[in-house]
């Protein structure tokens, strides 16, 4: 199937995977292209910046790919002791960003420590799951450890505050805990009493701030200028921009800064206003393709902890990317979660290209093991 | 076991083959769900985008399109012969959006840098910032030069909030000198913006309203239909290109009856006096000029004046802000003489009687005093020589009914009501109805002695003297008029020729024979101007001591003129009244003929003109200025210095 004259090193890379993550990337500089302030397009200050960052980041993922998944494995204890310390910088000496406390600036580079806590916890989770004996899976020791493990880094990211992260992180860890195979009325019984506990925590829990997200996102059209603006102009771009699109660099919500952020959370609604239904399908096609990819890859795998592991971090990927799709065409509340690979900035991008390359370590290790 | 027991009992034991099993199974839901949600996402934008399509297009365009109003230009003002006296120039204005603001002190600290604003005035802007809320633009400045705008236009995207408009400026080329009569515009303020139900127009920035004057009276005739530009803007409101424009339609010019050119001179001929000139075309009633001096310049209302400036003006004991020829009254002194003589010829008192003057009438045990000792005086005469004892005997003997009803009948008293003007004080001519209503008093027969001579009771504005000088010089009753348009030409006065005819050659003999203003003369051999002098008393003292020149500036008598020319076949009458002038033949009558002479002969008049301006030190803006300066040095808090005292 290979051609002869490729070298096999070459070859026996995941090139589906990649094809989909440059895929999207290149939308996302396309649609950064025509976000340029101040109209007209340019290549600056998103679209160049975004496609150096994603080469960097692709470089990193493929070196990733080269490292066994045993090796992920057993230095995940270390990774997650100094990603906790870093947490824990954070909360010093950490820069304020987006009104949450969460950037630490570590000269080289600034960076959310809580974007790497997503594919540590992963593989801690994996890890874990994958060194519980299949009889104790039913069993109060197969969770609280897990509990721990992931409830103290999301506490501290809860105070920093960055609720989106948290409920990313609480998301990925009961996808997880699911797939290991925890008592199936584990979750129903939580299910129902988040359901119950619903009303209570959106009244005594949740900020000021926080509860109006929740009731304009129910009702956007009850504060068109306030806080439902970001909502209805998404949906206008989105709405306007019909089946074809008004084409490249044609966006009127986004050049004419009725679109609130369009280069960050809103670069689909972007998008969509040029390139319309057939532009934003396409878009919502390749991450399904690339999670379609990943639970293969998850599926293939050879041992419990790759399974674990590339479910995992396949979930990360997804809860990403549908929770800021959600948002943008008006069906989830607005939380400050990016498109990753498309919008511009580099933490969700680090995340999302850190989780490929477990996932491509997988695949190349399952494939390898495969030809022998 | 206790410790670790299973969470939920029941079920076989779990193996590695079964949790693999299971594994699969759980793969396959989170897929599903995966797969679900992108279904969600994709059926949710295909109803926003296609089912809903229209209406988000709809929004999209009317976040993008705004509709502008474009103020439309004012119709200009321009006399009798065309010459404009109210003008648009192309100006460029300065706005700022409050809304838009980001920071407030450093960008009205770049614009005070750019446009070069004095601290106070910057002082303004930020009191204004503070105080109006909403939408509604602040000013910042405008007649802009060419450097300041490009300096602006480049800076603009830096500056949110600031709005940089091109647009008409009102100008008036006579300056101060028609004041008062053209008025002047400036922005609508709450009052207007409420009384025209929220016209979207008023609050456009750079659009005025006609605020005093013709400018105001005349608002609906000179506003035009505003435009509209459709533009495609940003959220922050800044133009990204115009779509389609539909162009205002300017208001319809105004041609008024004055002449810009004897409005202009009259202004200018009244110099450092406070007073008024009006002048008609008695045979229309047309009023050719109506110069009150001194005055604002309605330039720099309709910039919209500084504190210091209004200060000045409203301390000012010359009253620049009032319109003397409407709104000042004063006692008619003898120039209610020509009045009550038509009066006595239509009451059928002999012209050639004689009264003899000797110096002053006697009522009872009061001396009601004449100028002079004129001795045996007929009417002729008696008018030439202004000699109150012929008026005390005549005027009491027909009473003061009849030449009171005389005077209104002539325009005394009267308000003008078709004259497109804000507010006329007109006066009052008493009589013993008016003085019961009034004072709940009898009247008596020193009133009526009083009355006979122009004092007492009686005040009058100057337009109503002019009036009633056009009534006696063309026996017609003339209605004063603004604005040029088709009229019916007035009808004859019910009076006896020989009555009109009476008097002007008594009013011909004050200017041309052995009369109380010989020395002002028309400097014509063929063409004579009749007239009568006046003075009126601003205190009531007696006789000795009047007010003549020695006396505080402010207790110094009127002088007062009224007159026709030419004699043989009366064209313009007209009245000229100096305050505290001291004498009508020492003041007003000069000023009345040189105003005259400019109607006959141009050059004549501004040779005389410019001598005397030499004198007063510069023309009317060079003067203004000085005395603005002279305001502006003074110590802060110190009183104003006292304007410079005419003699």
């Amino acid at each position: 199937m290979a051609l002869a004259f490729v070298p096999r090193s070459i070859s026996f890379l995941p090139w589906k995977a990649l094809l989909i993550v440059c895929s999207i990337a290149s939308i996302g500089a396309v649609g950064l292209y025509s976000t340029s302030p101040g109209g007209g397009g340019g290549m600056m200050p998103y679209a160049l910046p975004h496609v150096m960052r994603f080469s960097i980041f692709l470089v990193m993922a493929l070196a990733m790919s080269y490292v066994k998944p045993e090796r992920y494995s057993e230095f995940v204890f270390v990774a997650y002791a100094g990603v906790i310390l870093m947490l824990f910088a954070t909360m010093v000496i950490g820069e304020v960003g987006g009104g949450a406390r969460s950037w630490l600036n570590l000269k080289l580079i600034r960076i959310q420590p809580s974007e790497l806590m997503k594919p540590v916890l992963v593989i801690v989770l994996a890890r874990f799951y994958a060194s519980v004996p299949p009889r104790e899976i039913l069993r109060w020791s197969a969770i609280w450890p897990a509990a721990i493990m992931v409830g103290f880094p999301t506490l501290i990211i809860l105070a920093q505050p960055d609720l989106g992260t948290a409920m990313l992180i609480a998301c990925c860890t009961i996808v997880m805990m699911f797939l290991a195979g925890l008592s199936i009325w584990l979750f129903l019984g939580g299910f129902l009493l988040i359901a119950a506990a619903m009303p209570i925590v959106f009244s005594f829990l949740l900020m000021p701030h926080q509860r109006d997200r929740v009731l304009i996102f129910l009702n956007p059209e009850s504060d068109p200028l306030g806080a439902g603006y970001h909502l209805t102009q998404s949906k206008i771009a989105i709405g306007s921009g019909g089946l074809f699109g008004k084409g490249f660099l044609n966006g009127t919500q986004a050049s004419g800064d009725f679109l609130p952020e369009p280069h960050t959370d809103f670069i689909f609604a972007a998008i969509a206003e040029e390139w319309g239904l057939v532009g934003g399908l396409v878009l919502i096609l390749l991450f399904a393709m690339l999670l379609r990819w990943g639970m293969r890859v998850s599926r293939d795998a050879r041992s419990r902890f790759e399974k674990l592991a590339a479910a995992g971090m396949t979930a990360t990927i997804f809860f990403y990317a549908s929770i800021n799709l959600l948002m943008v065409m008006g069906l989830a509340p607005v939380v400050g979660i990016p498109l990753p690979l498309v919008s511009y900035g580099g933490s969700a991008m680090l995340t999302v290209m850190l989780c490929l390359g477990v996932l491509m370590s997988i695949d190349r290790n399952t494939r390898k093991n495969a030809r022998r | 076991m206790k410790r670790n027991r299973r969470l939920f009992g029941g079920g076989p034991q779990m193996t590695e083959a079964s949790l693999q099993q299971g594994f699969s199974r759980r793969a396959f839901v989170i897929n599903s769900f995966q797969t679900g949600v992108a279904a969600l996402l994709a059926a949710r934008m295909g109803y926003i985008a296609i089912g809903e399509n229209e209406r988000y297009r709809d929004l999209a365009e009317s976040n993008r399109v705004q509709t502008r109003l474009i103020p439309p230009r004012r119709g200009w003002i321009v006399d009798r012969h065309g010459q404009p006296m109210a003008i648009n120039r192309a100006d460029v204005r300065v706005d700022l959006i409050p809304d838009f603001i980001t920071d407030r002190e450093k960008l009205l600290a770049d614009l005070a840098r750019i446009l070069g604003l004095p601290p106070e005035a910057v002082q303004r802007i930020r009191d204004r910032l503070e105080n109006d809320r909403g939408f509604q633009p602040v000013p910042v400045a405008e007649h802009l030069n060419a450097q300041q705008y490009n300096m602006l236009k480049v800076r603009e995207p830096d500056l949110p909030g600031v709005s940089v408009l091109e647009g008409f400026a009102r100008f008036y080329p006579e300056g101060a000198a028609v004041g008062h009569l053209l008025g002047y515009v400036g922005t609508p303020n709450r009052r207007e913006y409420d009384a025209e139900n929220q016209n979207p127009l008023l609050i456009t920035p750079g659009y005025k309203v006609g605020k005093e004057g013709l400018e105001r009276v005349m608002e609906p005739r000179l506003r035009g239909r505003p435009g509209q530009a459709r533009v495609e803007v940003t959220a922050r409101g800044q133009l990204v290109r115009q779509l389609q424009t539909l162009p205002d339609s300017p208001g319809a010019p105004l041609r008024i009856t004055v002449d810009a050119g004897l409005q202009s001179f009259a202004a200018r001929r009244l110099g450092e006096e406070s007073g008024s000139c009006v002048v008609l075309d008695c045979t229309s009633g047309d009023i050719l000029c109506m110069a009150s001096m001194p005055a604002y310049d309605p330039n720099a209302f309709s910039d919209g004046i500084s504190h210091p400036e209004w200060e000045m003006l409203s301390t000012d004991p010359r009253h620049p802000l009032i319109n003397k020829t409407l709104n000042a009254l004063y006692p008619p002194g003898s120039t209610f003489k020509p009045a009550v003589a038509m009066a006595l010829m239509e009451a059928g008192v002999d012209p050639d009687e004689t009264v003899n003057c000797p110096g002053g009438y006697q009522l009872g045990s009061r001396r009601f005093g004449c100028l002079g000792t004129h001795g045996p005086m007929n009417m002729h005469r008696a008018i030439a020589k202004s000699c109150n004892t012929y008026f005390y005997t005549m005027g009491r003997r027909i009473g003061i009914d009849r030449f009171s009803a005389m005077a209104k009948r002539l325009g005394l008293g009267q308000r003008f009501g078709e004259l497109p003007v804000v507010s006329q004080s007109y006066g009052t001519i008493p009589d013993p109805a008016w003085k019961q209503r009034r004072y709940h008093q009898e009247w008596s027969q020193a009133d009526t002695l009083n009355a006979a001579i122009g004092q007492g009771y009686v005040i009058l504005n100057p337009l109503q003297l002019a009036v009633m000088a056009a009534r006696i010089a063309s026996g017609r009753d003339i209605q004063p008029r603004l604005i040029m348009e088709p009229h019916q030409p007035p009808a004859l006065l019910p009076f006896a020729g020989p009555s009109f005819e009476a008097v002007r050659s008594g009013m011909d003999e004050v200017v041309n024979g052995n009369g109380t203003a010989g020395a002002s003369r028309l400097p014509f051999p063929d063409i004579r101007m009749a007239g009568k002098t006046g003075t009126a008393q601003v205190r009531n003292i007696v006789d000795a001591n009047r007010g003549r020149a020695g006396t505080a500036w402010r207790y110094r008598d009127h002088g007062l003129f009224v007159f026709f020319a030419p004699v043989g076949a009366p064209r313009y009458a007209g009245a000229v009244v100096i305050e505290h002038g001291l004498g009508g033949a020492r003041a007003a009558a000069p000023v009345a003929c040189d105003v005259m002479t400019y109607l006959f002969d141009k050059d004549r008049a501004m040779q005389r003109l410019l001598p005397l301006e030499a004198g007063w030190g510069g023309n009317v803006v060079e003067r203004s200025a000085r005395r603005a300066a002279l305001w502006n040095d003074r110590a802060p808090g110190s009183p104003p210095p006292p304007p410079p005292v005419p003699l």
